[in-house]
């Protein structure tokens, strides 16, 4: 996690999602998709600047199994999880202000 | 100065002007889906064959990410924030984005253009649920699958063609009897089996609640309506330009492109100028684009100094 951002797998994703005490941002994305790349620093810095979450990431190519479960056709898809359950689905790339203002609910200690 | 947008237009203005010491601030968008983000169009197509420089392609984010590179080298300052209005009415002219105004003596629009969607009140229920603005993102989700592409110029048979890689099928969906595409995507095309022509055929309407499970479709000639079984769907039916934010303030055409004075990047306002997209419906090509962002660069540092030298003068 270089830059705060957890990497999940297939076989670590159920685990780290179900057992994370705080609410668990998961970027689907995939190393071809534009948007995905464009969005990647704005999750690094959100991770370093909201410690009340966590933000992971999953790469759809590496994972398909997991990415199907959750009926992902489309990314970057944002599923934010708590207590293992989706609470939330963002897809597509979004700026940094419009996203935060997405995951208000979910951050505590907002601004 | 500013710079407005980063596509292959903008980001070239931004190289050429950070070279000739201008200091520019590229204001390069925020990131969305849809192609009206940083480094513009190219940021959601695969291969790109035709720039000048790359005998074995090169994919779009790729050559987008690197010429942003190459500008920031020579010292271009990056925002990645969308510009909210612009008051070019007196100088310093004022460029706002969310929480900031900036003042500039000269601004270079580069913000492109934007696919159009078809304008389906189904639309926004399943964008991202099996209808898509971006093949390259998506494509994977459909392996095996039978979809359909919109459209018939060469963005329209780009997707199709990379969307055989994991589709089973791909229907194309033309409005017209022939294709506007340029030959050589017309002949990969009619060469492609997984590719089926649906000639004078529109889209009525998409079906599925919470997933797409189909198209309405319509034969313009014969007034004939059937429903494709198709699970993807992807649109790529010509662009309009992001010119929004200059209504009433520049000069354009009744379809919103930029005027620029012929064989230059002025437009009606001094210290103003445009390139890519934003002004060109004609060839709309990166290598136009980044052209276009030369001339612009080069226009606004010889205005800048014949404005300088007129104040010493």
């Amino acid at each position: 996690m270089a830059d705060g951002i957890v990497t999940l797998t297939t076989s670590t994703f159920d685990e780290m999602v179900a057992s994370s005490d705080k609410p668990i941002i998961v970027d689907f994305w995939a190393e071809w998709c534009g948007p995905c790349k464009m969005i990647a620093p704005i999750l690094g810095e959100i991770a370093v600047e909201q410690p009340g979450i966590t933000v992971a990431k999953l790469n759809v190519d590496e994972n398909p199994d997991i990415a199907m479960r959750f009926n992902v056709m489309s990314i970057p898809t944002l599923l934010v999880f708590n207590h293992g359950e989706v609470q939330k689905r963002l897809v597509g790339a979004k700026g940094k202000g419009q996203l935060l203002q997405e995951l208000d609910e979910f951050l505590p200690t907002s601004r | 100065m500013i710079i407005i947008g980063s596509g292959p237009a903008g980001l070239t203005a931004a190289i050429y002007s950070a070279r000739a010491n201008l200091a520019p601030l590229v204001i390069e968008g925020e990131p969305s889906s849809t192609s009206d983000q940083p480094g513009g169009q190219l940021m959601l197509t695969t291969e790109v064959e035709n720039f000048p420089g790359f005998p074995e392609g090169i994919m779009g984010p790729d050559l987008m990410m690197r010429c942003r590179e190459q500008a920031a080298r020579f010292g271009a300052e990056f925002l990645t924030e969308k510009v909210t209005s612009v008051d070019f009415s007196e100088r310093p002219f004022k460029v706002s984005v969310r929480n900031a105004e900036y003042t500039t003596d000269a601004v270079i629009v580069s913000t492109g253009a934007q696919s159009l969607m078809l304008g389906l009140e189904a639309e926004s229920r399943l964008l991202g649920h099996g209808l898509s603005t971006c093949a390259t993102c998506d494509g994977f989700f459909f392996r095996g699958q039978e979809i359909a592409v919109v459209g018939g110029g060469d963005s329209a048979l780009e997707e199709a063609g990379f969307l055989t890689k994991f589709a089973s099928k791909v229907i194309l969906i033309v409005r017209r009897d022939e294709l506007r595409a340029s030959k050589i995507m017309q002949q990969r095309a009619f060469n492609n089996p997984k590719i089926e022509m649906r000639w004078n055929t529109v889209v009525d309407d998409l079906v599925g609640t919470d997933k797409l499970e189909g198209a309405v479709v319509r034969n313009v000639v014969t007034g004939e309506v059937t429903t494709l079984a198709v699970t993807g769907l992807f649109v790529a039916i010509g662009h309009r330009p992001n010119t929004d934010l200059f209504k009433g303030v520049l000069a354009m055409e009744d379809n919103g492109y930029l005027i620029t004075k012929s064989g230059s990047s002025y437009t009606d306002i001094e210290g103003v100028f445009a390139c890519g997209d934003v002004q060109d419906h004609t060839y709309r090509q990166a290598v136009t684009a980044a052209g276009s962002g030369c001339m612009a660069a080069i226009d606004t540092e010889r205005w800048l100094e014949a404005v300088a030298h007129a104040s010493h003068a």
